[in-house]
């Protein structure tokens, strides 16, 4: 018999095993990492139109002249709701301030919260709003109107970024969804 | 335990000395807890064979509906319909495409290359004895089945819409969330968390067979390049099938347990599942192409009598293919409103994998230069392939440029694409290696004359079935549509008649497989003479029960 060929070593394999191991269950990991790694990414940088909330007033007012339109939408609510205003024309930099009116047409009190975006996606770094009732969860009584009030700007950046120096228009869309389990609140 | 000893280069064939040592358990106990690679190897064969028999039938389900103009199959009264097996409905025409492409790239192609050529040859080419962990191996296979048998499942049972689920194999949502509300996508979830279960836990049991059982001699730098590709796909399926596996989980919650990962009611973002589904879905493409570049790469050299052409660029090439593979995953989602630089990068990123590509076409085509070519049947389905891969790729350059895929997106010209490099490319890869391997797996001799019918077939088949939907793409015909205006009828025709000729090559393959398992011509060790280097030539064919009792020792020029 050959000494030197002996059968292979197992002594090794539940080592390669479990590195392997480890490497699936830490992609399975980041599959789920990515959730809110990809939400704090759009968040903080506008990414996919996604519209940046933040405290500070607009530092300085350019004159070059944006339309901003307004759409409002309702899923699986008994609410209308709509932009009290088609459009605004405001300068970059300047405050905008828009209302938008809800009527809850139902019988019982319901809380929804809306979500929102703008088009073209690009221009979400750009958009910014200090106030917005998107920002938390809203209940209305039943024949209950309401009026909301949005505080927004645009930064004067939006004229020189590469991704949206050609657009005149950025259009501002709401959806109110149900917010589960606040029906009864 | 025999005292035979024999290196790479010995012609000493092993079942003599260890003939009163090849014990084989009784049929049930061989063939159902099953421990052998090489069993192993057949059955994942047979399996995919019978899959890609079901999912072929299922395309033609699509031909004839995609014939002529208007809906003949897919509707009320037609004989589909009084068959009953797949509802006839535009429903059904979603769920066969579905049905198709998922049994196609999980239950075809993947237990073929990596199952089935991968547990033969892959511990017989490093001269080990077996797997590293046989049982698991017994377990990865029985899971596919489980896995299939639920897929199939899936198609009867209520999906929403209709029977079945037709989302596509992509499943994005929300058409695979609130577009689906029956269990028919339930069952698909858990079929793909089987077969995913399967593919990785062979994944690690290769991992660890060809890192740790290697023969003395046999470095990484000589192992065949078969073996390089198997490890390299290994790798791509451990990395990506748990991010498929999480994405997967978060739209059976979505669905099932109130979450919202992909919702944009609860603050979620459908566009991320697509994010996560091709981090998966790109290096899934590579999974199912590089072991068929690996068998490529035997089958030329065999045939030319040379050895390959630049070993160590060929087995790097398929290294860098695998990782940058996994950073091209947005150029399937071009037109989901990417901003215009990302869309720059991996337009970029995605040609680049054209170079180590074009790295391993070349090495072939000089592997054949100056060589005694010898044009048996697997070298005719290898030179199919490097033409027919050769053509995919250059629609897959055209593709990756992000302008040019706003008018192509989701056309014919991208089923043309990727049907060249998969339908085509790994389906000629799996027939060559089929044949290249045929007497050593199954110890009968094929017909020649059969295997070349077969080959010249499917070659004119193939490509009547797939060059017209370039035509079609180019021209604005949407894919996974069971309708299309009279303007389309042409090609489509054509194409639908490309799929009978096919059809007939496929008859052929059944009939050369009959043939054989009648004559049941005797195999030798070797039939392919000086070219074949590789240590499967150096056993009997078929190999002993076990193999290597004793290790082989690989010299320096073995590859």
């Amino acid at each position: 018999m050959a000494s030197d060929r002996k059968p292979p070593r197992r002594k090794g394999h539940g080592l390669i095993a479990t590195i392997c191991a480890g490497g699936v269950f830490s992609m399975v990991g980041l599959a789920y990492a990515a959730v809110p790694f990809y939400r704090a990414f759009c968040q903080a940088t506008g990414f996919d139109g996604t519209v940046r909330r933040v405290e500070r007033a607009p530092a300085q007012v350019i004159d070059r002249k944006i339309t901003v339109r307004f759409d409002a939408n309702v899923r699986d609510l008994p609410w209308s709701f709509t932009p009290d205003q088609v459009a605004q024309t405001i300068k970059l930099g300047q405050g905008g301030l828009a209302f938008f009116t809800v009527t809850n047409h139902g019988t019982a009190p319901l809380t929804g919260r809306a979500a929102y975006n703008v088009a073209p996606e690009s221009a979400g770094p750009y958009f910014l709003k200090t106030q917005c009732f998107c920002f938390s969860n809203q209940t209305i009584q039943p024949g209950q109107t309401e009026r909301f009030p949005v505080i927004y700007y645009v930064e004067p950046k939006f004229a020189t970024d590469l991704n949206t120096r050609m657009f005149q228009e950025i259009t501002l869309s709401y959806t109110f969804f149900p917010v589960r389990g606040g029906a009864a609140a | 335990m025999s005292t035979a000893t024999y290196s790479a280069h010995d012609d000493a064939i092993q079942s003599g000395a260890h003939a009163e040592h090849d014990h084989k358990p009784s049929f049930f106990v061989r063939w159902f807890f099953s421990t052998n690679h090489k069993d192993i190897g057949l059955l994942y064969i047979m399996f995919a064979i019978m899959a890609g028999l079901i999912g072929g039938a299922l395309s033609g389900l699509i031909r004839l509906e995609l014939a002529e103009p208007g809906i003949q199959i897919f509707t009320a009264g037609s004989w589909l319909s009084k068959i009953g097996i797949i509802e006839a409905s535009k429903q059904g025409y979603n769920v066969v495409v579905t049905a198709h492409a998922l049994i196609m790239i999980f239950f075809m192609v993947m237990p073929a290359m990596i199952g089935g050529f991968g547990n033969f040859f892959v511990p017989i080419m490093i001269g080990a004895p077996d797997m590293a962990f046989p049982r698991m191996n017994n377990i990865s296979f029985w899971l596919l089945v489980a896995s299939f048998c639920v897929l199939v499942t899936s198609l009867f049972v209520d999906g929403g819409p209709g029977r079945g689920f037709g989302g596509g194999w992509t499943m994005y949502p929300p058409l695979s969330t609130i577009g689906h509300t029956g269990p028919a996508f339930d069952l698909v979830i858990l079929s793909l968390h089987l077969a995913g279960a399967s593919s990785i836990l062979g994944a690690i049991n290769f991992i660890t067979t060809i890192f740790n059982m290697r023969a003395p001699g046999m470095t990484l730098h000589r192992m065949p390049l078969f073996v390089w590709s198997v490890l390299v796909t290994v790798f791509l399926l451990l990395l990506s099938l748990p991010v498929l596996a999480g994405a997967i989980t978060m739209l059976l919650t979505d669905r099932n347990f109130g979450t919202s990962f992909f919702n944009p009611a609860g603050g979620g973002d459908p566009v991320m599942y697509q994010h996560l589904f091709w981090f998966f879905g790109h290096p899934e493409v590579y999974i199912l192409i590089l072991p068929g570049f690996g068998m490529i790469s035997h089958v030329v050299a065999t045939f030319s009598r040379k050895p390959v052409f630049g070993y160590l660029a060929m087995a790097y090439a398929m290294v860098a293919i695998g990782v940058v593979g996994f950073v091209v995953w947005a150029h399937h989602m071009f037109t989901v409103g990417l901003n215009v630089n990302l869309q720059a990068y991996f337009s970029a990123a995605t040609m680049i994998i054209a170079v180590p590509t074009g790295i391993k076409i070349f090495s072939w085509i000089a592997t054949m230069w100056g060589g005694s070519i010898d044009f048996k049947t697997p070298m005719l389905f290898a030179i199919g392939f490097i033409f027919l891969f050769t053509v995919g790729g250059v629609t897959g350059v055209v593709l990756s440029n992000a302008g040019v895929d706003y008018s192509f997106q989701d056309t014919y010209y991208v089923v043309a694409h990727f049907h060249y490099v998969l339908s085509l490319g790994a389906v000629f890869a799996i027939f060559a290696g089929f044949y290249y391997w045929y007497e050593k797996m199954w110890g009968v001799k094929y017909n020649e004359f059969l295997g070349a019918t077969h080959f010249w077939l499917m070659f004119v088949g193939v490509n009547v079935v797939f060059f017209p939907m370039h035509f079609l793409g180019a021209q604005g015909m949407p894919r996974r549509y069971v309708d299309y205006p009279t303007a389309f009828a042409f090609w489509n025709r054509v194409s639908t008649d490309g799929y009978m000729i096919t059809v007939a090559g496929i008859a052929v393959f059944v009939v050369m497989l009959a043939e054989s398992a009648i004559r049941r011509r005797k195999a030798v060790a070797n039939p392919w003479g000086d070219g074949a280097t590789t240590l499967e030539w150096t056993l009997s064919s078929p190999p002993p029960y076990h193999q290597f009792n004793d290790l082989p020792v690989i010299e320096a020029d073995a590859h």
